[in-house]
């Protein structure tokens, strides 16, 4: 079995240890003996989508999620069509906002892919926090960093889960993230996936289903994946830590 | 005035003395006291001095420049002010000041040189008009706190057309540093290295500014450093490296280091290239100013940091090297210094994530560890608040590590059971705390 990742242009959009998510992949795979690639494109080369099981699309700044931006319009058919055919996405923060429809910042309005039915409006304040977030896929939480100005507005889509600690897609909802088919929007950073091999399993599953029929994931020793994503979860739990952490955070 | 001056010097010496006495280092909260009885005081005390001034601004390099420059100056016959000990933001610079005037509100100073932390230049140019500001380098650095880059540089921008008439020192190597600088109209120098010093594909290191920042094409490098310091072109606009006024050549980056420049040759008993940096900046600050330095290299041959910056400790036997390390480029610079020991050794990172720190770990993924993986470590061993995180990021390029998240605990094992040369890689809060260990452990075993 084998499995192609395309990272869609890391030279600009690489925030954040998003190749700590590339590299939870590949290693996954290595240990199980899946055959694994990643491909890294720039701005400038053609991708052929139908050679990739999984695409991985980051964050960037907004000057450099601008340059994107324009070449995205470009590839928005085949992209598209990657998602409806059941492709794998996993869109991290400002990569998550672009497989919306638009995203309206005080600058102007940003044209998204398009891809899910959700739209990002820029607001006063960034949303800056560890987050843990419980998702109906998985028994365990999922557990990250969010960092971003803009709230995302999901519609009648899914959420990838519900808040239990931090503020989400628009800082009132109560949910996070979005799934549609097999594309996962977040704004989890962490990188996402090291501390939450279920999402992580959960991704190279689809891509191996998709590409190869009914698969079973060898199981893995994940306690120190376990022992990090409990210390975060238990973090929050305690209701004096949060309360500390939202004095300081205020002074 | 008068008055108040004398009341805020008196009141933040006070305070300063007691927060001490309760083992801080005292610094901040005698620069806040005396800013709230006094809101001028800045200006007043600044005003005082009979020399030049200097600000140390940038992302990594800043305290080790800093304090270079100073004793540069000192060695030079003169009188200083400094903020050794790294205490960088609004409350640190009116300490370093308060703190030097005797208790009628006096300094009795030629120069100052002052570190500065990027985000509170905005809070402190506006009282305080420097003569230089030195920048060193501009990096990813906690995003969480300063945002992208490209906020950061806009802060500095900002900041700097407040002292239109402050020069500014620039590395000419950092394409960032050089579009600022010619974005604020102000004054400037250069130094930087012209002659490739390292070998190896490091593409993939993680680098800021691969785009040029004023016309958006990729710039084209003749060649690297590290990170995005190299010999850069943009062949959309024309933008490329400046000529390099302080231009260091015959660079040796080894066990020590030694380089030339203005025909002199500089030698350090230090490791890390990034060094040579930090070395030719502070040089190249005090030639700025008009000073011969004369005396640098007998300064340097002198130089002892004291402030955890590749500080030696020496602990039943144990050889133990102390490094701050808080963002990627940083990090990677401290693992090549680290590996250019080639004999056994111990490692242990201490990862924090208090506010200081960056709340945000993720920045850990962007370090290059699996330079790790090589037989001379013997073993690494994680610590502090995010241990856990730190030892998931190594398992991922397969280098096996122990977590304890006390320190002091980490150190004992490693004095009783490691191989005699240890080396500890700590970001920032916990390097006070791991500083005062050693100290402690090193009194006890003597």
């Amino acid at each position: 079995m084998k499995l192609t990742i395309g990272h869609l242009y890391p030279d600009l959009l690489n925030l954040y240890g998003d190749r700590g998510n590339i590299q939870c992949m590949m290693k996954r795979c290595e240990w199980r003996g899946i055959e694994a690639e990643t491909i890294a494109y720039r701005l400038e080369d053609p991708i052929d989508f139908d050679k990739l099981d999984i695409v991985l699309l980051g964050g960037g700044s907004d000057r450099e999620q601008m340059l994107v931006c324009s070449r995205l319009k470009e590839i928005r058919k085949d992209f598209k069509k990657f998602v409806e055919t059941d492709g794998v996405v996993l869109a991290i923060c400002g990569g998550y906002q672009l497989l919306g429809k638009f995203y309206e910042t005080k600058d102007g309005r940003i044209d998204g892919l398009g891809l899910v039915d959700l739209y990002t409006v820029q607001k006063k304040g960034r949303l800056i926090r560890n987050i843990v977030i419980q998702s109906d896929l998985f028994e365990r939480p999922i557990v990250g960093f969010e960092n971003h100005g803009g709230r995302t507005y999901i519609n009648k889509n899914k959420p990838l889960g519900k808040v239990i600690y931090g503020k989400g897609n628009d800082g009132r909802s109560g949910h996070e993230g979005v799934i549609y088919k097999n594309v996962i929007g977040t704004y989890l950073h962490g990188p996402v996936l090291p501390k939450n091999p279920d999402l992580c399993d959960y991704i190279l599953k689809k891509a191996l289903e998709r590409k190869y029929g009914s698969v079973e994931l060898l199981p893995l020793d994940d306690t120190q994946e376990h022992e990090a994503n409990d210390y975060i979860v238990k973090r929050y739990e305690d209701k004096v830590q949060n309360i500390k952490e939202e004095i300081l955070r205020r002074i | 005035m008068k008055l108040r001056r004398v009341l805020a010097v008196r009141a933040a010496k006070l305070v300063g003395n007691i927060s001490r006495k309760m083992g801080k280092q005292g610094v901040t909260w005698a620069g806040l006291v005396a800013r709230l009885i006094y809101p001028d005081i800045l200006q007043d005390l600044a005003g005082q001095l009979r020399g030049k001034s200097f600000i140390v601004c940038g992302t990594n390099g800043k305290t080790t420049t800093n304090n270079l420059l100073c004793s540069a100056i000192e060695a030079e016959g003169k009188k200083i002010i400094c903020n050794r000990t790294g205490s960088n933001m609004q409350n640190g610079v009116v300490a370093a000041f308060v703190l030097a005037a005797d208790k009628h509100g006096n300094i009795d100073a030629d120069y100052a040189c002052i570190e500065i932390d990027e985000a509170s230049t905005m809070r402190v140019l506006p009282r305080f008009k420097p003569d230089f500001m030195v920048l060193t380098n501009l990096f990813r650095d906690q995003l969480d706190r300063y945002g992208e880059i490209d906020i950061t540089m806009d802060i500095l921008k900002k900041a700097i057309k407040m002292a239109p008439d402050m020069t500014l020192l620039i590395n000419g190597d950092d394409s960032l540093s050089v579009t600022l600088a010619m974005e604020t109209g102000n004054k400037y120098h250069t130094y930087g290295i012209s002659e490739k010093v390292l070998d190896g594909d490091e593409n993939s290191e993680i680098r800021e500014g691969r785009f040029c920042k004023k016309c958006g094409a990729k710039m084209k490098y003749n060649f690297y450093h590290y990170s995005q310091l190299g010999d850069y072109e943009c062949p959309g606009c024309g933008f490329k490296r400046p000529a390099i006024e302080f231009d260091a050549s015959h660079i040796f980056a080894g066990d020590h280091l030694s380089f030339e420049v203005e025909g002199r040759k500089i030698e350090a008993n230090y490791r890390g290239f990034y060094n040579v940096y930090n070395i030719l900046t502070a040089y190249a600050a005090g030639r700025v100013a008009g000073l011969s330095m004369d005396h640098f290299q007998d300064t340097l041959d002198k130089f002892n940091p004291e402030n955890g910056r590749m500080e030696h400790f020496f602990i039943n036997g144990t050889k133990i090297e102390l490094n701050l390390a808080k963002n990627p480029a940083g990090f990677n610079q401290n693992i090549a210094a680290v590996m250019e020991d080639q004999t056994p050794k111990d490692v242990i990172i201490l990862i924090n994530d208090r506010f200081q720190d960056g709340e945000d770990v993720s920045w850990l993924w962007d370090v290059d560890f699996e330079r790790f993986r090589e037989e001379s470590i013997r073993s690494i061993t994680v610590s502090g608040i995010r241990c856990l995180d730190m030892r998931l990021r190594l398992k991922y390029v397969d280098i096996p590590a122990k977590a304890e998240r006390n320190v002091a605990e980490a150190i004992q094992d490693r004095i009783k059971n490691g191989v005699g040369n240890l080396y500890i890689l700590v970001n920032y809060t916990g390097l006070y705390s791991t500083r005062n260990t050693l100290k402690r452990m090193e009194e006890e075993s003597r």
